[in-house]
């Protein structure tokens, strides 16, 4: 079964004078029940535009967002308040997430009363067991989000996504605003949760090592784009993208903390979403960019398994080279 | 700190207790000492226009003794008017009406003010747009002479002038309630509600409105004194209510014999701007208890 399938998602804004930003331009994956999708990329990569597109948090352009089997991008009115039973999110910045003026149990507890499931007395006693589930102490309802820890303030955004049972989680950098030390506390929580509620997570991140500890497939996105996809393993292992081993090069290596191997450093930035380039995206970026690259975009092609990559010089022996340098050193899935 | 016993200390830690966003301000508001002193100021204007009238009998508008007697010349210690009104029952009597003009005035700024500023930050695009010109135009008609007009127009009762302050002053506001929303609209616990299902309704007035109240709570204080002062000066032009003494009528009746019994206008005077300054002082005390590291960076 498919949790979550997204095919040809758009999502563009106006940016004034008739110019159109292209936040995700063309974006399709699945996400199997139960399992952990990673959606990698650096600022404005339209990673987390994709994400909220997803929970239809912004409204998306063009595509399809499946959740189970409905097409959630054209519900309205109740029947999309239904739907959001199923898909919840789990924001970045625990300090903005929650309303300074409510109690954390009425937090917790809003989405049970806003999609009126069970009696009060049931709401409030699932409000005690969500709080035990992530880890805090049920006596701690009556606080205010301002009387707590920023790990601990993710932990009490966690039960909120949790309150309705959804059968997916979309998490937006759930870890990037905490400390090194909170952040493998919630992400075991994620792990934790995600094996024994069988969740599936749209898991969102600029670190790649934060998505290696929690995701089953990744994705990796540039400039509104996947330019990159496949299994934990197969994205870590062998990378076909240039921009990927320019990412996996950026990993610290537990051991020293430095990067494992010798890092590709990516010049410039990337180009604007308002006018991409017509042919590879990432193109004047890339250290194997022929003529060819930046006249024709590539489509994402499958090269075996669940592997597919937009390159037109992945199987070429240049990168081949590059990939193999780098997979020596770099950790394994 | 103090050591604790060891016996103590291995017990359980007490339960945590609350601290709500409304107890930190007024904490913080406690020890503000010239905020405190508006507060006493204010709540004793308040209780002497509530029982004053029937501790003190005397009919503000009998003509008790000489007209323009000066204060402490007879048992009407304040002195009289021109009629020979007791100056001291007209200030006790007329505090109510001032009060009620102001509290009603202020009430109706803020309800337009913070519906209009709400949709218009909320909504944005056209709403905003048509909201903020009907604002605009608001702002640049010249307040008292608009005012004037509306009370001239529709006959200078109580309800009437608590109206036309109102329909004149709460175009700031609006801006400010605009500005609010248009800030916390984007805050994640805004899409965490939307993401829950909360509809635009709840979203306005539920979520975003709490927490954009602390700064409309201030302007709501303090938009009671200009309202006192409005009603001041359309009395003062001679549009007041002839049936309910304010202190801003007196002004306007004494008017004409300011050089000769400047008590007259005084001591209404006087009230006016204790009542003000008392409000003003609550107004910047909840300010400074409510955005504590505004005052922090001064």
């Amino acid at each position: 079964m498919t949790a979550l399938s997204v095919r040809d998602l758009k999502v563009h804004f106006p940016a004034g004078k008739g110019k159109v930003v292209h936040a995700v331009d063309g974006v399709s994956f699945d996400i199997p029940e139960g399992t952990a999708f990673g959606l990698v990329g650096e600022s404005g990569s339209g990673k987390t535009t994709a994400a909220l597109a997803c929970a239809r948090l912004v409204e998306a352009t063009a595509g399809e967002v499946r959740l189970g089997e409905t097409d959630i991008t054209t519900l309205a009115g109740d029947a999309m308040r239904r739907a959001r039973r199923d898909i919840q999110v789990v924001f970045q910045d625990p300090y903005a997430s929650l309303n300074p003026r409510e109690r954390v149990g009425a937090i917790v507890r809003r989405p049970l009363d806003l999609m009126k499931v069970g009696t009060p007395a049931e709401r409030e006693a699932r409000v005690d067991e969500l709080f035990a589930t992530v880890g805090l102490r049920p006596d701690q309802k009556a606080l205010f989000p301002h009387q707590f820890s920023g790990g601990q303030r993710q932990r009490i955004g966690i039960a909120r996504a949790l309150a309705t049972h959804p059968k997916l989680i979309v998490c937006d950098e759930p870890v990037s605003a905490l400390d090194v030390a909170i952040q493998a506390q919630i992400l075991n929580l994620l792990a934790r949760l995600k094996a024994e509620m069988g969740l599936s997570y749209l898991f969102i991140s600029h670190d790649l090592a934060v998505v290696q500890h929690l995701c089953d497939r990744i994705a990796v996105m540039y400039l509104g784009q996947i330019v990159e996809t496949g299994s934990r393993r197969e994205i870590f292992t062998s990378p076909m993208h240039p921009y990927t081993m320019a990412l996996i090069s950026a990993v610290p290596s537990p051991e020293t903390g430095l990067a494992g191997v010798e890092r590709i450093r990516l010049q410039g930035d990337p180009p604007s979403p308002i006018a991409p380039p017509p042919g590879c995206r990432f193109a004047g970026r890339c250290t194997f960019a022929t003529d060819h690259c930046s006249k024709v975009a590539p489509v994402l092609t499958a090269t075996g398994g669940n592997h597919a990559v937009a390159c037109h010089r992945a199987q070429d022996a240049e990168v081949a080279a590059a990939r193999n340098a780098l997979v020596q050193g770099a950790p394994s899935g | 700190m103090t050591l604790v016993e060891p016996s103590r200390a291995r017990t359980a830690p007490p339960p945590p207790k609350a601290v709500s966003p409304g107890r930190q301000v007024w904490q913080m508001f406690r020890r503000n000492h010239s905020a405190m002193a508006g507060l006493f100021i204010l709540l004793a204007i308040i209780l002497i226009s509530l029982v004053g009238p029937s501790l003190y009998t005397v009919n503000p508008r009998e003509m008790v003794w000489m007209p323009l007697t000066p204060p402490g010349q007879s048992e009407y210690v304040l002195g009289t008017d021109y009629l020979g009104r007791d100056l001291l029952a007209g200030l006790i009597n007329g505090g109510r009406v001032t009060i009620t003009i102001g509290v009603f005035a202020a009430v109706l700024t803020v309800l337009i003010g913070v519906t209009v500023g709400a949709m218009a930050g909320f909504f944005g695009g056209r709403v905003d747009n048509l909201l903020m010109r009907v604002t605009e135009f608001f702002q640049v008609l010249p307040n008292l002479l608009f005012a004037m007009v509306v009370v001239m127009l529709f006959g200078p009762t109580l309800v009437n002038i608590s109206v036309a302050i109102g329909i004149v002053s709460w175009t700031s506001t609006a801006r400010l309630t605009r500005a609010e929303f248009l800030r916390i609209r984007e805050m994640d616990y805004v899409k965490a509600e939307r993401s829950i299902g909360a509809g635009n309704a709840r979203l306005i007035w539920k979520v975003i409105l709490p927490n954009a109240a602390p700064p409309l709570i201030v302007v709501a204080a303090l938009s009671i004194g200009s309202a006192i002062l409005f009603e001041a000066g359309l009395s003062f032009l001679g549009l007041s209510d002839p049936n309910a003494m304010s202190w801003g009528r007196m002004i306007g009746d004494n008017r004409p014999y300011i050089l000769d019994s400047s008590w007259g206008v005084t001591f209404p005077g006087l009230a006016i701007f204790l009542t003000v300054l008392a409000i003003s002082l609550v107004g910047d005390g909840l300010n400074d208890a409510i955005n504590p590291k505004l005052r922090q960076r001064q």
